[in-house]
């Protein structure tokens, strides 16, 4: 036998040099193909550099060589779980333009899918959330409950993610005769659901460790990061376009938004699941009192806007998405940018997880519910 | 204030731009020479604090190119569209405005990477999207044989 010798190790002689180590862009808690570059000593983050295109697809570019109408089928491949959103921005943006004023019954439609949007993506985040800490049953429980709005989707417009389902003057097909009877079956049973989320995941000691005081980020750098959505009014920025520039139906409907002040990973998570209650609530103001009346009003064949820019706003589940169009008249546009949510909230990262453990940054990338075409575009 | 009320203000306030209202917002039209300093006011004046830079993006005009920056004060819940157009098509330069909103930093790399933009005094103006060999795709002038089928 060999003698072994004992190694004695003082603090000092051990010494860790900072290092570069890739985080993506296939690692599964980046949500897609995005790499963050980041600067580690030991386990503590000093410094993150996201790494964004992997999956560019010039979708700008694409748009100056489309017609109008056919905008709107590009942008919910962007974001797809804000995919009717998306839709909706464009064709307001179009209608604004050309001075259409759409029907009542549109408009409540038109808010009713935004809002079973949300929620579905809420869903989804909530479930991706737990999983990305560990929590490998929030994910069969948020897609069990989110398949019941995708069937609604998919009774309605015929897709269930890449809805389409906004067009300019209106929407695509009338509701479903048994739409408003699945909604109101959805949000009875969805109600009784979510408190489970909670006794599942919030309460838990574990996520309560992990996301209590972490990831903090001020009200003053929620603004100069143009941090919107649930991440920035987590910070205490008001910034719900639905409240400040309310379109659709949002102006015949009674909500709050949500707002907190400290701002940390865990007053983001509660500020979403709050959210999912505002949006049930929004939704059963609407669902017994859909006008009758057309789903569309008759637009011209080839859809020109006048010669001009004009600039729309909507409320996304991920933040402020807006939509600029630069118009010469001619039946496709002059330019046409995108200004997506996760695109300014990504770039907030850094502010957010430097200082904080490795492990950290995975629940403050989480809590973000980033979405990467709609960084990419 | 109110639209009337803050492009008079705006008008008084800069001398050498053009304040316009548009189709939807209050337009300031600056000078490049000027845009820094008007961007400092912009956010700095307690009566302006157009604090939230909503987009910045870049329209390739046959002149020039404008940057177009939607802006917002959260506090008094007003907008305003800047624009400023740079002298030259070809080689536009503007100065950067990442010192007074933060997340201009990456929304000018944006516009660099797509249509060439030079930003003055910024601090790390890499391309964002694209290969460094890659032209500006956004530009009208942009020709790419192999992945771009005119029709």
């Amino acid at each position: 036998m060999s003698e072994t010798k004992e190694i004695i190790i003082t603090s000092d002689k051990i010494h860790t040099d900072e290092y570069l180590v890739n985080m993506g862009p296939q690692h599964p808690s980046t949500h897609g193909v995005l790499r963050l570059l980041v600067r580690l000593e030991g386990e503590m983050v000093h410094n993150i550099q996201p790494h964004v295109g992997y999956i560019h697809s010039g979708i700008e570019k694409m748009c100056e060589a489309i017609s109008y109408p056919q905008v709107i089928h590009l942008t919910d491949r962007m974001d797809y779980l804000s995919a009717h959103m998306n839709n909706e921005a464009v064709a307001l943006c179009i209608e604004n333009a050309l001075q259409v004023e759409v029907p009542e019954r549109v408009k409540y439609i038109r808010t009713i899918m935004d809002e079973l949007s949300r929620l579905a993506s809420h869903q989804l985040w909530w479930c991706v959330m737990g999983m990305d800490l560990g929590a490998l049953t929030t994910f069969f429980y948020g897609l069990r409950d989110r398949e019941h709005i995708l069937d609604i989707f998919e009774e309605t417009c015929g897709a269930r993610m890449t809805l389409n389902y906004s067009v300019p003057g209106g929407v695509m097909f009338d509701i479903h005769p048994n739409f408003q009877k699945r909604v109101k079956e959805f949000i009875k049973e969805f109600r009784k659901k979510l408190p489970e989320y909670d006794q599942l995941l919030t309460g838990n000691v574990i996520f309560q460790e992990r996301t209590n005081d972490i990831g903090y980020l001020s009200l003053e750098d929620a603004i100069a990061w143009g941090v919107t959505g649930p991440s920035g009014r987590g910070s205490g920025f008001s910034c719900d376009v639905r409240k400040h520039q309310p379109y659709s139906a949002y102006p015949l409907v009674q909500f709050e938004e949500k707002l907190a002040t400290k701002g940390d990973t865990f007053t983001r998570y509660r500020l979403r699941m709050e959210e999912m209650y505002e949006s049930l609530h929004i939704i059963e103001q609407l669902i017994d009192n859909i006008p009758e009346g057309d789903y569309a009003v008759k637009m011209k064949g080839v859809v020109k806007l006048p010669e001009g820019e004009f600039y729309q706003r909507v409320e996304t589940a991920r933040g402020e998405f807006g939509v600029y169009i630069v118009s010469d008249g001619k039946k496709n546009p002059y330019r046409v940018k995108f200004r997506s949510p996760g695109f300014s909230n990504l770039f907030a990262l850094n502010k957010m997880a430097a200082g904080h453990k490795i492990a950290d940054l995975v629940a403050i990338m989480s809590t973000l519910d980033l979405v990467i075409p709609d960084i990419d575009r | 204030m109110i639209n009337e009320e803050l492009q008079a203000y705006l008008a008084g306030k800069f001398s050498n731009a053009e304040v316009k209202p548009g189709k939807q917002y209050l337009e300031i039209l600056v000078q490049a020479a000027d845009l820094h300093e008007t961007a400092v006011q912009l956010k700095g004046v307690p009566e302006l604090s157009f604090d939230y830079l909503i987009c910045l993006t870049g329209v390739d005009y046959p002149e020039s190119m404008q940057i177009v920056y939607h802006l917002e004060s959260v506090k008094h819940r007003h907008m305003v569209v800047l624009k400023v157009n740079t002298a030259d098509r070809v080689d536009p330069k503007v100065d950067t405005v990442s010192d007074v909103w933060q997340t201009a930093k990456y929304h000018e790399r944006e516009v660099y990477d797509l249509l060439g933009v030079k930003f003055n005094h910024h601090t790390d103006l890499r391309r964002l999207f694209l290969d460094d060999d890659y032209g500006f795709p956004l530009r009208k002038d942009f020709k790419d044989e192999v992945r771009i089928v005119e029709r």
